[in-house]
């Protein structure tokens, strides 16, 4: 049973966490054997993933249950709201290390192996043959020749979706706020299959990336830096999606009231912050 | 037994001497406790900042140790001290944020200007190209003042000190000794050969992994780095043998990399190139296949 | 604050002290600050005797030239392994410890803002720990190319990079829960009067730590993600090859590591600046300062981490902006330096081993920052880079700094915690010989790094020789003399009878001390009425 604290509330113990931990050194530890080429490292890998979505499961089902016995204050959803904005940050970070690694590429070492400025000596000794240009694989052209993507395909399609899935969701919000629980299915539904018809495209373009363009991860650091951001980005739209679905199915069982529904607004944060990444990719990734 | 025992004191106290006195030392000393001045006017100039910035760092030390020693001696509870109640000065704390923004400047200056002198690579009259290997060095002798050699060669730790290093060899390191002088890891095959008073132009890299190249005496390191290439350069002043190491970790041998550069007259270098040139080229004729790519690996 | 639902808070109304029943429940499940707290600091001085262990090792091979114990390979693997263990595994989990504890007792809180959150944020640590020191037994061994793992090399290990690396992943989940969870309760469990500028500045210093670590740890798990695509997915981040550049990884790796260095220092200047006031007796002086001190440091911090990298070969224009932006940090850490001294300028002082090891900190600290400073400019570091002064200076600023001011916090407050006194005759002897061991450790590290000594080899040229065995013995003196610690602390937890005060120490100021000693359960059920001269800083708005 939960504990309050006078004013406060603390709530018990709970045996989630380890569980979780469970889940992720197990994950850890089967991705790493895998890695090594360990045949039992897969299945590890498996039971660690599985751990850690029945901790989810448990964890967040039991945050439910004390937020429907309204055992939280004010102080509380403060404080999960403090949590959530914390941890997009610290998100914004982790694609920063990312953007960062395209930057410093296409700023200093592609010119520099390309001879410009203080890349003049190591171009002369060792890629004399090489000049900068971007897209690039590198002086020894690892991955061999590739044609990159056009931006005015399928990545503004995706562009459109993303954004106009930005727009359903704050639609869903609003009718969330006004009480209109019909308009809210309608577009929280809209917003999740948005997401999903994104990641669909973005499956087709990975294959005909590595089937048509020779574009793969080992395309030198372009392969490498498009699909990494890319790649990353789509998972989070894999996991913002299972999130918003989620979301539907306690908006279907009427979880939330117009000023009560925390979980609702940290998952559309989550998705906002998604596209945010999603426009900045376009713009560096697929136009520049 | 004993007369090593004493001749090892008796080199710690000379070298305990010169490091005290500011002498310039050829090579690591027993019990030497700075930084060497070098052998080229550019090392003399980083031992000058290096000991700018201790002095600097002595007097402040001074100053803040002298008040805390005097707080603690002057203001303690057994001798009865009652304690004040104020916990601020505006002008005390401006003091003590512009005093050292003004010292940071006296060093920066004299730094920045030996960082853009040390930069300077222009004007050099003949190139080295370094490349790093696990765990020795190639040099290459690109040019000399403006002609193209093929001289090159493989440099790795000298085969005594090899010996001796082994785990549980059981042999002892003082043994390692060329020219009355110990040379334990600190000695080569073939030293890099230098002229006296010419600016070499080194273009280093490396093979595999990162590498560092660095001679105390000549007043810098320069990482080398596989698939890119750092400039650096020197000019000795005078002749004599310097040794350096590896200086960045770069696997298991990493300890056992050394370098020696060995600066000596310039007519005595030409001689040398001339007979390595020669030497080359019958190599080459002999076995028509690139010296540069099968040259000993040791 | 909204009420709570009256019949839930009816449910524990007169019980106080509800411990959990039961090993596990206290333990693996808790949702307790101080359990949890306690729980950090046990697992850090596990983790610190274990990378101390390792330098022990490391220093008996060191003990004279030739290669006596062990073969080159395994003194990398113990030169890397020492490293990261110290790090992530002591000096970090001690502060997050030391905050758990500490902070909703200072600020008037029950507990920490995300309890369950907490649990989580530890428990995630040990089982990394094992991950990363399980290493050692894999085949082809542990991880060998340093703690900074810059590639090519690193990528060079066999087993053990993907597991080092995915180590480092849950370390790092771990220390941003960690974080999140202490900037949602500095800011959102104040108790009303708590302003801001009226908290005691070792909340001050973990808020801005706090902020640090979200900020650089994702780009970590960021830098070895990529590493670990490099080696297993064919990209080319760091292979000039195909475009990309091994300084890169070294850029990304210090965009984190600097920032690193100082979330390893920051709290521990909170706890000096907590413990000079109460035994000087006298308030801190420059409390404002002393805040924004820690923001510009750590502001600074952002913007220096090429310092590391001298020797790679950047643009001119690069050497030069952070050899500046580095000497700047010297402003604000001075002004910490000095305002400590003249906290302690007319007070009335007195010399309990907290106080002891508070005063070691300010001497040796500062000698730390000195070889800082000195690496700070450019041309001089292109001789001290990579060398035993480097060595020196790290260990003056994590020994002597980090660990010292951990040290200085236990014995101030381990009679909170545990309600009894520590003695203090065997906490003197504890400071008395770890302080002169310590130097006899690492002042002569400074002369054979300025005599050309590299760090991270395993033999050495015998003029080396003289100065590596007083560090040794420093090494096993000071190593040994961590015993009387661990003997004080179970004798101060277990075996003291002379019980603490609330207050515990005559000069000490703040919330925390308004508490019992040993603190109760749940630190405030209600939120205490706080007036100005209660706190530590009410009144001293400078
Ligand atoms: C707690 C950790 C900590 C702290 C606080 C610091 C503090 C500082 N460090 Fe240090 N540093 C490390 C941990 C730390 N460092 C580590 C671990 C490494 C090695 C990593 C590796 O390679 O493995 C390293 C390496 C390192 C280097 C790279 C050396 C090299 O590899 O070549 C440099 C170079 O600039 C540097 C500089 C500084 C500076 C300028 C400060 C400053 O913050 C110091 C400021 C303090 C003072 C200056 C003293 C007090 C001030 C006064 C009394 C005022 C007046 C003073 C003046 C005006 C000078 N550090
Ligand atoms: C974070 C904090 C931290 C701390 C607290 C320490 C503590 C110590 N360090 Fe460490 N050190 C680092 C961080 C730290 N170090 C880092 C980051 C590196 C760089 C790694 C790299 O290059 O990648 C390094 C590197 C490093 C080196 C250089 C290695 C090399 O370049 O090859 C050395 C060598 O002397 C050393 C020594 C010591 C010693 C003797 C201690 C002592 O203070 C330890 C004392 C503690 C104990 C000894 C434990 C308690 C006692 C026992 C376990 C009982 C056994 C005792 C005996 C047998 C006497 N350290
Ligand atoms: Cu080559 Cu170290
Ligand atoms: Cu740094």
């Amino acid at each position: 049973m939960a504990q309050t604290q006078g004013a406060y509330y603390v709530p018990h113990g709970s045996h989630w966490p380890i569980v979780g931990s469970f889940g992720l050194i197990g994950t850890v530890v089967g991705a790493g054997m895998w890695l090594n080429e360990a045949d039992a490292g897969k299945g590890i890998m498996l039971v660690g993933l599985g751990l850690l979505v029945i901790m989810m499961a448990g964890w967040f089902g039991s945050v439910v249950r004390e937020s429907l016995a309204g055992l939280y204050n004010k102080q509380v959803d403060v404080s999960f709201r403090m949590g959530m904005m914390w941890f997009i940050f610290s998100e914004v970070m982790f694609f920063a290390a990312f953007f960062g690694a395209l930057f410093y590429a296409r700023t200093f070492s592609v010119p520099w192996l390309g001879g410009e400025g203080h890349g003049a000596l190591t171009n002369l000794y060792l890629w004399p043959q090489y000049s900068a240009a971007w897209p690039t694989n590198g002086p020894q052209d690892i991955g061999g020749a590739f044609s990159t993507m056009s931006p005015w395909g399928i990545p503004l399609l995706n562009t459109l979706l993303l954004l106009s899935s930005g727009v359903t969701i704050t639609i869903a919000h609003h009718a969330l706020r006004a009480g209109h629980r019909g308009r809210l299915l309608v577009f929280l539904a809209l917003t999740v299959l948005l997401g999903v018809v994104f990641l669909g495209f973005q499956a087709h373009e990975y294959a005909e990336a590595y089937e048509h363009l020779n574009l793969t991860l080992g395309s030198g650091i372009y392969g490498s830096t498009f699909f990494m951001l890319t790649g990353f980005h789509g998972l989070h739209v894999t996991l913002g999606a299972i999130i918003l679905a989620v979301m539907w199915f306690r908006c279907a069982k009427g979880h939330f009231t117009r000023d009560n529904h925390f979980a609702f607004e940290a998952a559309a944060w989550y998705w906002h912050f998604v596209d945010v990444v999603w426009v900045c990719l376009f713009v560096f990734v697929y136009i520049l | 037994m004993i007369s090593s025992g004493v001749m090892r004191v008796r080199r710690a106290v000379a070298g305990l001497a010169m490091a005290a006195s500011g002498l310039a030392l050829a090579n690591p000393q027993p019990w030497q406790l700075n930084m060497p001045t070098g052998v080229t006017s550019i090392s003399e100039r980083v031992h000058g900042v290096h000991m700018l910035a201790f002095w600097v760092c002595v007097a402040i030390g001074v100053i803040v140790y002298g008040a805390m020693v005097y707080a603690l001696f002057k203001f303690r509870k057994s001798r009865g001290a009652v304690p004040a109640k104020w916990s601020h000065n505006t002008t005390m704390e401006l003091i003590w944020t512009t005093i050292p923004v003004i010292i940071l400047v006296a060093m920066a200056w004299p730094a920045t200007k030996l960082v853009v002198d040390m930069a300077n690579v222009e004007s050099s009259e003949m190139t080295v190209k370094i490349t790093g290997y696990q765990w020795k060095w190639r040099y290459e002798y690109v040019e000399y003042f403006g002609k193209a050699t093929p001289v090159n060669f493989v440099s790795t730790l000298d085969a005594e000190s090899n010996r001796v290093r082994q785990t549980g060899s059981g042999l002892d390191p003082h043994s390692v000794q060329e020219g009355g002088e110990n040379v334990y890891l600190l000695n080569v095959d073939k030293p890099l050969l230098l002229p006296v008073g010419v600016k070499v132009r080194f273009v280093i890299t490396a093979d595999d992994v990162i590498h560092s190249w660095w001679v105390p005496d000549l007043g810098w390191k320069q990482d080398a780095i596989p698939g890119l290439i750092n400039g650096n350069w020197t000019r000795i002043d005078t002749a004599g043998t310097y040794r350096g190491q590896c200086a960045e970790l770069c696997g298991k041998d990493h300890g056992f990399m050394p370098i020696v550069v060995k600066a000596v007259p310039k007519a005595e270098f030409e001689q040398w190139l001339a007979t390595q040139e020669s030497a080359a080229a019958a190599a080459k004729t002999a076995q028509a296949a690139p010296v540069a790519t099968t040259a000993t690996q040791g | 604050m909204a009420a709570v639902n009256p019949a839930i808070s009816d449910i524990h109304a007169d019980e106080h002290d509800h411990k959990p029943h039961g090993f596990l429940h206290r333990w693996l499940f808790t949702t307790n600050h101080k359990d949890i707290g306690t729980l950090y600091l046990v697992f850090s001085l596990t983790a610190f005797f274990i990378g101390g262990s390792f330098a022990m090792l490391i220093r008996a091979e060191l003990f004279q030239p030739g290669l006596q114990l062990m073969q080159p390979e395994f003194f990398n693997q113990l030169t890397t392994m020492h490293g990261l263990i110290m790090i992530f595994g002591a000096i970090m989990p001690a502060f997050v410890g030391l905050a758990n504890w500490m902070i909703p007792m200072m600020i008037g809180a029950p507990d920490m803002a995300l309890p369950r959150m907490n649990n989580w944020s530890f428990w995630i640590l040990p089982f990394a720990f094992l991950l990363l020191v399980m290493e050692v037994f894999l085949p082809g061994g542990g991880p060998q190319g340093g703690w900074t793992m810059y590639p090519p090399l690193a990528l060079e290990g066999g087993a053990n990079v993907a597991f080092m690396i995915f180590a480092i992943h849950l370390m790092g989940i771990s220390s941003i829960m960690g974080a999140i969870n202490i900037i949602a309760t500095i800011l959102n469990m104040r108790a009303p009067g708590m302003d801001l500028l009226k908290m005691p500045v070792f909340v001050w210093s973990w808020l801005i730590t706090a902020f640090l670590l979200i900020m650089v740890m994702p780009v970590l798990a960021g830098a070895v993600t990529m590493l670990l695509t490099d080696k297993f997915f064919g990209t080319s981040f760091f292979h000039a090859a195909g475009g990309g550049d091994p300084v890169m990884f070294q850029h990304i790796f210090w965009f984190f590591g600097h920032p690193e260095v100082y979330i390893m220092i920051l709290p521990a200047f909170g706890i000096i600046s907590e413990i000079i006031p109460t035994f000087s007796r006298k308030p801190l002086f420059g409390y404002q300062a002393m805040v924004y001190s820690l923001a510009s440091i750590a502001f600074l911090s952002c913007i220096v981490w090429a310092h590391h990298m001298f020797a790679v070969g950047m643009p001119l224009g690069g050497e030069l902006f952070f050899m500046y932006g580095t000497m700047l940090i010297g402003i604000p850490t001075g002004v910490k330096v000095f305002n400590w001294v003249s906290t302690m300028w007319k007070g009335s002082i007195t010399f309990e081993t907290p106080m002891l090891f508070a005063i070691a900190f300010v001497v040796l600290f500062t000698i730390g920052g000195f070889s800082g400073v000195m690496c700070a400019i450019v041309p001089a570091d292109f001789q001290y880079q990579d060398t035993y002064f480097v060595v020196a200076h790290f260990h003056y600023v994590l020994v002597t700094g980090a660990l010292f001011g951990i040290m200085a916090a236990v014995y101030y407050w381990l009679p909170k915690w545990s309600g009894n006194m520590y003695s203090e005759k065997w906490g003197k002897i504890h400071f008395w010989s770890s302080v002169i061991s310590v130097n006899v450790l690492f002042f002569p590290q400074h002369f054979v790094g300025l005599a050309g000594m590299p760090r991270r080899i395993p033999d050495y040229n015998v003029a080396f020789a003289d100065f590596n065995m007083m560090s040794s013995i420093g090494g096993f003196w000071f190593g040994l003399s961590q015993f009387i610690f661990l003997g004080v602390i179970i004798h101060c937890v277990y075996y003291s009878r002379q019980r603490a005060t609330a207050q515990v120490w005559e000069g000490a100021r703040g919330l925390e001390w308004t508490l019992p000693s040993p603190a109760p359960y749940h630190s405030f059920s209600t939120p205490p009425v706080i007036t100005d001269d209660m706190l530590a800083h009410g009144n001293v708005t400078h």
